[in-house]
């Protein structure tokens, strides 16, 4: 039976980890390619990296976190943030990445996803969907939730997956931060839509938000900072209620 | 000892050099080439394989002399091969992912879409899935069944001959996912990308 996948996010800037409360309030926490490595020893089912300031700074950095961690981890690692080109993607697959997710370019030129699903093949293109509610509906917002692109999230959701995403990684911008929990409303909104596997991301405060996730939000996988980064929660303690809860773990 | 990984751009194959050249340390000497001459001369080959079949498939054919070379290091001089994902999938005669593509055809068989019963079962089948071992394979010594593997792939490949079967896994129906075929090997899911079950599949074709 496939398993229901737990994913820790790291958010990276400048080649260090830290994680922003509704994307600023930056605190610093270490290295990323140790925390990694603890998280994959841990059970992670995968590894997430956020190059949360790519697109304005220099991303070298990101590359040569990319390099180091995929020589100790051996667990899938996706890395997003700043992925504007087939060619950006290209260096971070080849850097060790097996999946890169892509956020506003996605959303300015349908082509990357197009092209690039096509180049490398669907299994490692991951399209980030950062979705505000706006009255009825969600919007997606791009530039790292600071520009409103008036788009539809779900029928977006839809579009991606005939443009070629393999999963699609939903970020809600009114949680993320907050710890209240996902929005399960969005979640399994999109998740109903496509026929693509969601991660559910954005304002996970505690282990029943996880089983929300997947069980109400039909998520296949669900993604967290915060509590596993300041040691709120162990990979193995998530997985541990899980399981109690009945949802199919690796453990 | 040589192993020789094949690269003629069939997508991504970083994470595979990283887990072989983890698991052989200084013990064996990994190569990654098309040179036809170092395949040849290597005791073992890895075929990894991403995309799609026809791209994988067209990839391998842009090489001069690649299939030929490959054909005799597996079925002339049947030294160890172990596919990897479409690498395995490449076995086949078969593939009908995009269009029809002939594949290499030392196994008996067709590659084919997953049914996913109507959208009941999202595609791709990815993350974690146990193996139901079917037969004592020589890469699984050690590994327990029901282990965890790594899954990324909408198309199972459907062998003729049911006995070189070794692992199939549960997603929406038994599909395949190791085969084993006298010198001939290969995976569905990721060694590379199954943590240290996975590198323990993989010291296991290395020590073969």
């Amino acid at each position: 039976m496939l398993k229901n996948r737990i994913i820790p996010c790291l958010d990276v800037k400048n080649g260090r980890v830290v994680k922003g409360i509704n994307f600023v309030d930056l605190k610093d926490a270490g290295d990323p390619v140790e925390q990694a490595k603890i998280y994959s020893d841990g059970g992670a089912d995968e590894i997430c990296f956020l190059d949360i300031t790519a697109s304005n700074e220099n991303r070298d950095t990101i590359y040569d976190v990319v390099k180091k961690t995929s020589k100790k981890c051996f667990v899938p690692l996706t890395v997003g943030g700043g992925v504007r080109s087939v060619e950006d993607i290209n260096r971070l697959l080849n850097c060790g990445a097996d999946k890169v997710s892509i956020n506003t370019a996605a959303v300015e030129n349908s082509k990357v996803v197009i092209d690039s699903s096509k180049k490398f093949g669907s299994q490692c293109i991951v399209v980030a969907i950062d979705a505000k509610k706006n009255e009825d509906k969600w919007e997606v917002f791009t530039h790292g939730g600071r520009n409103n692109s008036g788009i539809d999230a779900l029928e977006y959701a839809e579009q991606m997956e005939k443009n070629g995403a393999g999963e699609l990684l939903v970020t809600s911008m009114d949680r993320d931060g907050t710890q209240v929990g996902y929005d399960i409303d969005l979640m399994s909104k999109i998740s109903s839509k496509v026929n693509i596997p969601v991660i559910a991301s954005g304002g996970v405060g505690n282990l029943d938000h996880l089983v929300d996730g997947i069980k109400l939000g039909k998520a296949s996988a669900v993604l967290a900072a915060s509590i596993f980064h300041y040691g709120k929660y162990s990979i193995k303690e998530a997985k541990d209620y899980l399981d109690s809860k009945g949802i199919p773990v690796r453990i | 000892m040589n192993v020789t990984i094949v690269d003629y751009n069939s997508g991504n194959i970083s994470s595979v050099i990283n887990s072989f050249k983890e698991v052989a340390k200084d013990k064996v000497n990994i190569e990654v080439t098309s040179d036809l001459n170092k395949i040849k001369l290597s005791d073992k080959v890895v075929l990894p394989g991403q995309g799609s079949f026809k791209s994988c498939v067209e990839a391998l054919n842009n090489i001069d002399g690649l299939k030929d070379t490959l054909n005799e290091f597996a079925i002339i001089n049947k030294k160890p091969l172990l596919g990897i994902c479409v690498g395995l999938q490449m076995f086949a005669d078969v593939g009908y992912e995009e269009t029809e593509t002939k594949g290499l055809g030392w196994i008996s068989g067709k590659v084919s879409k997953i049914d996913n019963q109507g959208g009941k079962f999202k595609l791709p089948h990815i993350g974690w899935n146990q193996i139901n071992i079917a037969k004592d394979s020589k890469i699984f010594k050690d590994i327990e069944n029901n282990s965890h593997m790594y899954f990324v792939h909408s198309y199972e490949f459907i062998p003729n001959d049911k006995k070189v079967i070794s692992a199939t896994t549960d997603y929406s129906s038994n599909i395949v996912c190791s085969v084993e075929k006298e010198n001939i090997f290969g995976t569905q899911f990721h060694p590379e990308k199954s943590d240290k079950t996975g590198l323990k599949i993989i010291d296991n074709f290395i020590s073969l």
